[in-house]
């Protein structure tokens, strides 16, 4: 609209000496208080590329002997058997994604719909004790969702995942190494597993997901809501026609913060699954096996070859959640959600 | 599906307009009928739109040549009932922000077919008086009002009235030009369908864009890139798309809140164009901070005013041509030859 106005180039200068016509730099002539805050601001910015570096560095080198003497098959092997120098991170990969996709699945429908009602259908007054409600979700100590999923949920869970397998087990993916219809079925076949973990997981990541997806929503233009509203459209109208365009990069770059994050639960997972390194898809049968839980099992009573093996598994898993979240920013920043309309 | 539909059919229709028929063409009757069209649609193009030839007369020409219009527009077959708009009447309205008082008692009756400006200075009401008239004043949180708003007789306040329908039958334009920018150009135009669940078929979809962004003056500029996004367009470009966007759904009101604050001069005299074109079909109530402006298009004029710390309210409505050259009010005067405001 505003047009661009160019540099005045046409105005004659004065003096007729030949002086060449370059861009003459310009001193930013800062008051000191600014320059002192300057300086101590980039300084402390830029110390979190430091410690990100350092720990990559260090992971980074920890890992050489690691890979020196395992090569590939350090990502082929699927068992974790030093005394017998076998050891591999492929089943625990699958286990690590396993768990972050089942938490994902159930956390993704949730976080949705809650970002949705709080930021388009909750009443005002309901609006800021539904927003600190979900926000207390996530000062909840991941020790306690632990917790949490291996007290309360897991009895019923079990029946959840016997139910499923009975009903849906001719899908690859719902299989269980039991049978289901055993007049005297095997509740510990379903025990422990990624499914259980996953949604102890999932309560974790909704927050984080619901937060970032709401604000989102919330940041939709106005102008083209009412747009959508003066041609007489329903509020799920609005939502489909102006919310969910302008927030699908949110959506999607939530989804895949959450999923950095799920990737890297920890204590959750120790508390309720049950190590088993098999190469299997198959979240709701007993025992799986993640990176992070890996690391905390077995820190303890590693020797230094077994240490600098988890140290690489936790730098691979470094690189994946980096990935990720960098992806996700990317996502999130190249959306619509900040640029072209104001 | 535009062969298919062909020989059921005899001429298509579809055809006919992109070919723009010359000026005093009537359109086969058969070709209306045979469309026996949903309440909501338009089949032909409407009688008041210019054909090319009448976009190069000079505004000034076109606004006050009235009795053109016969001759540019197809004979009074057309099915031109459904476009007639509806009346309006404001009575006794009352609106609050919180406990702030910004209205106060104003009644206004904007009749059928006619322009009707609202003119006063900035803060005087006069957007918060038309949100009202299309329920858009309670999408504030704190906003409140009393009165009674009647399209056709019908408080549209009244329980029991569906708020989208009303929105529906009273459209909007904004000051700030807002087509949905994901959507492209043609979907732009049929947005107000697709929000309220109204099916069209693809053929009849094709007339309705064309008809719509015709009655806007924007068709002629936009009709080879109909799949560009709505965002592409420039200022003015955009506001015809957005009054295209709710000439679509057929309102029998078009309310629009400074339409042209945020376009240049050239715009501006395009949406005016556009104003004129449609006015036969559709009551327009616009507010407007340029005099001139309200004086081209308005034929009827409603004058707010809110004096430090009182609600706004109208000091003076009538024709148009009364408000600007013999006004009753001196505060009427003052404002119409720019003393104050």
């Amino acid at each position: 609209m505003t047009a661009v106005l160019e540099p005045e180039e046409k105005i004659d200068t004065p003096s007729p000496t030949v002086v060449e016509d370059k861009p003459r730099s310009i001193d930013p002539a800062l008051p000191r208080v600014d320059r002192v805050f300057h300086f101590s601001a980039m300084t402390i910015g830029l110390s979190v590329f430091v410690i990100m570096g350092a720990i990559g560095v260090f992971l980074g080198s920890k890992s050489i002997p690691t890979f020196e003497r395992y090569g590939w098959s350090f990502f082929t092997e699927s068992q974790w058997l030093p005394e017998q120098d076998k050891i591999g991170i492929s089943a625990v990969l699958l286990g690590t994604f396993t768990v972050a996709l089942v938490a994902l699945s159930i956390a993704f429908p949730l976080a949705f719909t809650t970002a949705l009602y709080i930021s388009e259908y909750a009443p005002t007054w309901l609006k800021n004790p539904l927003v600190s409600l979900v926000d207390l979700m996530a000062a909840v100590p991941s020790i306690i969702w632990g917790l949490w999923g291996f007290f309360l949920i897991e009895p019923d869970a079990i029946h959840l995942a016997h139910w499923i397998h009975t009903h849906l087990g001719f899908l690859p993916f719902f299989q269980v190494d039991t049978d289901p219809d055993a007049a005297q079925w095997a509740p510990s076949r379903y025990a422990a597993s990624a499914f259980i973990a996953g949604i102890a997981v999932a309560m974790m990541v909704l927050p984080m997901a619901a937060a970032i997806m709401r604000q989102v929503f919330a940041a939709a233009p106005l102008g083209e809501r009412e747009a959508a509203i003066g041609l007489g459209a329903t509020r799920w109208g609005v939502v489909r026609s102006v919310v969910l365009p302008f927030g699908r990069g949110g959506i999607i770059g939530g989804t895949m913060l959450a999923m950095g994050r799920a990737l890297g639960e920890t204590i959750a997972v120790v508390l309720i699954i049950s190590p088993a390194f098999d190469i299997k898809f198959r979240p709701l049968e007993v025992g799986t096996e993640t990176v992070s839980a890996l690391i905390a099992g077995r820190f303890g009573e590693a020797t230094s070859a077994q240490l600098s093996a988890l140290l690489t598994a936790g730098f691979v898993l470094f690189i994946i959640t980096l990935v990720i979240n960098t992806l996700a920013a990317m996502i999130v920043t190249r959306s619509r959600s900040g640029a072209q309309t104001d | 599906m535009t062969a298919v539909y062909e020989p059921e059919h005899g001429p298509a229709p579809a055809h006919d307009l992109a070919s723009f028929p010359p000026p005093g063409h009537a359109p086969a009757p058969i070709a209306a009928e045979s469309y026996a069209p949903p309440a909501a649609h338009q089949p032909t193009p409407p009688p008041a739109y210019l054909p090319p030839a009448a976009y190069a007369v000079p505004p000034q020409q076109a606004y006050g040549a009235t009795a053109d219009y016969p001759l540019t527009a197809p004979a009074p077959e057309e099915p031109v009932a459904s476009q007639r708009g509806g009346t309006l009447e404001a009575r006794n309205i009352s609106a609050w922000f919180g406990s702030n008082k910004v209205l106060e008692r104003v009644s206004l009756t904007m009749p059928a077919n006619t322009v009707t400006a609202l003119i006063g200075p900035s803060g005087c009401g006069k957007s918060t008086f038309l949100r009202i008239l299309n329920r858009m004043h309670e999408l504030v949180g704190s906003a409140q009002l009393n009165g009674e708003v009647l399209l056709d007789g019908q408080d549209i306040y009244a329980s029991g009235h569906r708020i989208t329908t009303t929105r529906n039958r009273i459209g909007m334009v904004f000051q700030k030009p807002n087509p949905f920018p994901a959507m492209s150009i043609a979907d732009n135009v049929t947005a107000g369908l697709k929000l309220t669940g109204t099916k069209i078929g693809r053929s009849q979809r094709e007339e309705l864009i064309e008809t719509s962004l015709t009655r806007a003056g924007l068709w002629k500029e936009v009709k080879d890139r109909l799949k560009e996004p709505g965002s592409a367009l420039s200022g003015g470009q955009q506001q015809r798309l957005c009054i295209a966007r709710s000439l679509a759904v057929n309102p029998e009101v078009l309310l629009m809140d400074e339409p042209c604050s945020a376009l240049d001069p050239t715009s501006t005299r395009r949406v005016e164009e556009t104003i004129h074109e449609i006015k036969d079909q559709v009551t327009i109530v616009i507010v407007t901070h340029n005099m001139q402006q309200a004086a081209r298009v308005s034929q009827q004029c409603a004058f707010f005013l809110a004096e430090l710390g009182t609600p706004g309210l109208i000091v003076e409505a009538g024709d148009t041509e009364q408000i600007f050259n013999d006004p009753i009010d001196p505060r009427t005067f003052d404002y119409v030859n720019g003393r104050f405001g």
